[in-house]
């Protein structure tokens, strides 16, 4: 928990982004003298203002033996133009090196953000695929709602079959038994008769009827013979 | 602005003596005072992306003239003269 008891960035001024820095530095002519001294005098005095006041403070400095000449001027003056010629002539080349240090400096870190953005955009790209996937929730609803509905019609159906089944498996038994019940009944009465019948043949009729069938077989053998 | 307020460069000769007046010379205030120069001579001329010989050329030069300065009395002495 972060206790503000002062009010945080409230002021324009912030640690980052840093401005770049200045192309070039000030404008310094023949090394040493600033532009804005030229640029002070140019109003009361011109062009050669400064020039003329270099000159005369020079000689000023050497005719009241202020500036000294000894065996350390000569010193100097070699000194200066050793430093003069090697400014003149590697200048350029050393420049040229540190702009080559600096610019490997600053693409190494440009391809190190360059990577962190192009990372960042297909971390975004991914993400509005995924958004665009969640639309499909719908369509996957539908079709689970689909597989229910099917796996309850299934259910459905095949109880139904069940129950036909076992309700026409009784009534096949009933008809069974009523089938076997008469078929039974028929049995019984036939043989009950049969055997009433037979029972009721006296051993009289049974005589009678037997020379009844000669005597006809006697006639038909006739009429047969008679016929061959 | 006010006098307090201005810099060095933009006084005028007249009132020299009464901006000085107002410049605070305690140890802390020469101290702020001196980073203040350096900073503002070195983001000028060195703290850039393309300089030249003239951001130390400069401090070289003074600390020539200074050194020159201090070792005057020295230099100048007849004996000194003679003995070159």
């Amino acid at each position: 928990v972060l206790h503000v008891t002062r009010p945080l960035h409230t002021t324009q001024q912030s640690l980052a982004p840093l401005p770049p820095l200045p192309e070039k530095g000030g404008e310094v002519r023949h090394g040493l003298i600033p532009e804005e001294f030229f640029q002070f005098l140019y109003p009361k005095t011109g062009v050669t203002g400064p020039y003329m006041l270099g000159t005369g403070l020079l000689l000023y400095l050497l005719s009241k033996e202020i500036y000294v000449v000894n065996h350390e001027s000569i010193a100097a003056i070699c000194i200066l133009s050793v430093i003069i010629y090697g400014v003149k002539r590697f200048g350029s080349d050393v420049a040229a090196f540190a702009d080559k240090l600096n610019e490997e400096k600053v693409a190494k870190a440009s391809a190190v953000k360059n990577k962190a953005i192009k990372d960042l955009e297909t971390a975004i790209e991914m993400e509005k695929k995924e958004q665009w996937r969640v639309e499909g929730r719908g369509y996957l609803f539908d079709a689970k709602r689909n597989n229910v509905a099917m796996v309850l019609e299934t259910n459905y159906r095949e109880r139904l079959l069940m129950v036909y089944n076992e309700v026409k498996k009784r009534l096949d038994y009933q008809v069974a038994m009523q089938n076997l019940k008469r078929q039974k009944e028929q049995d019984h009465m036939i043989q009950w008769v049969e055997k009433n019948v037979i029972q009721s043949i006296t051993p009289q009729q049974q005589k009678e009827s037997i020379a009844k069938c000669i005597l006809d077989l006697k006639a038909l053998s006739k009429s047969a013979q008679a016929a061959v | 602005g006010p006098l307090s307020d201005r810099s060095l460069m933009e006084v005028r000769l007249g009132e020299l003596p009464a901006w000085l007046a107002t410049r605070d010379f305690s140890p802390q205030g020469l101290l702020g005072g001196v980073q203040k120069a350096w900073s503002s001579y070195y983001n000028k001329y060195i703290n850039v992306k393309r300089g030249g010989p003239a951001g130390i050329s400069m401090l070289l030069a003074g600390y020539c003239l200074l050194s020159y300065s201090w070792n005057y009395q020295h230099i100048s002495k007849i004996s000194f003269l003679a003995s070159v």
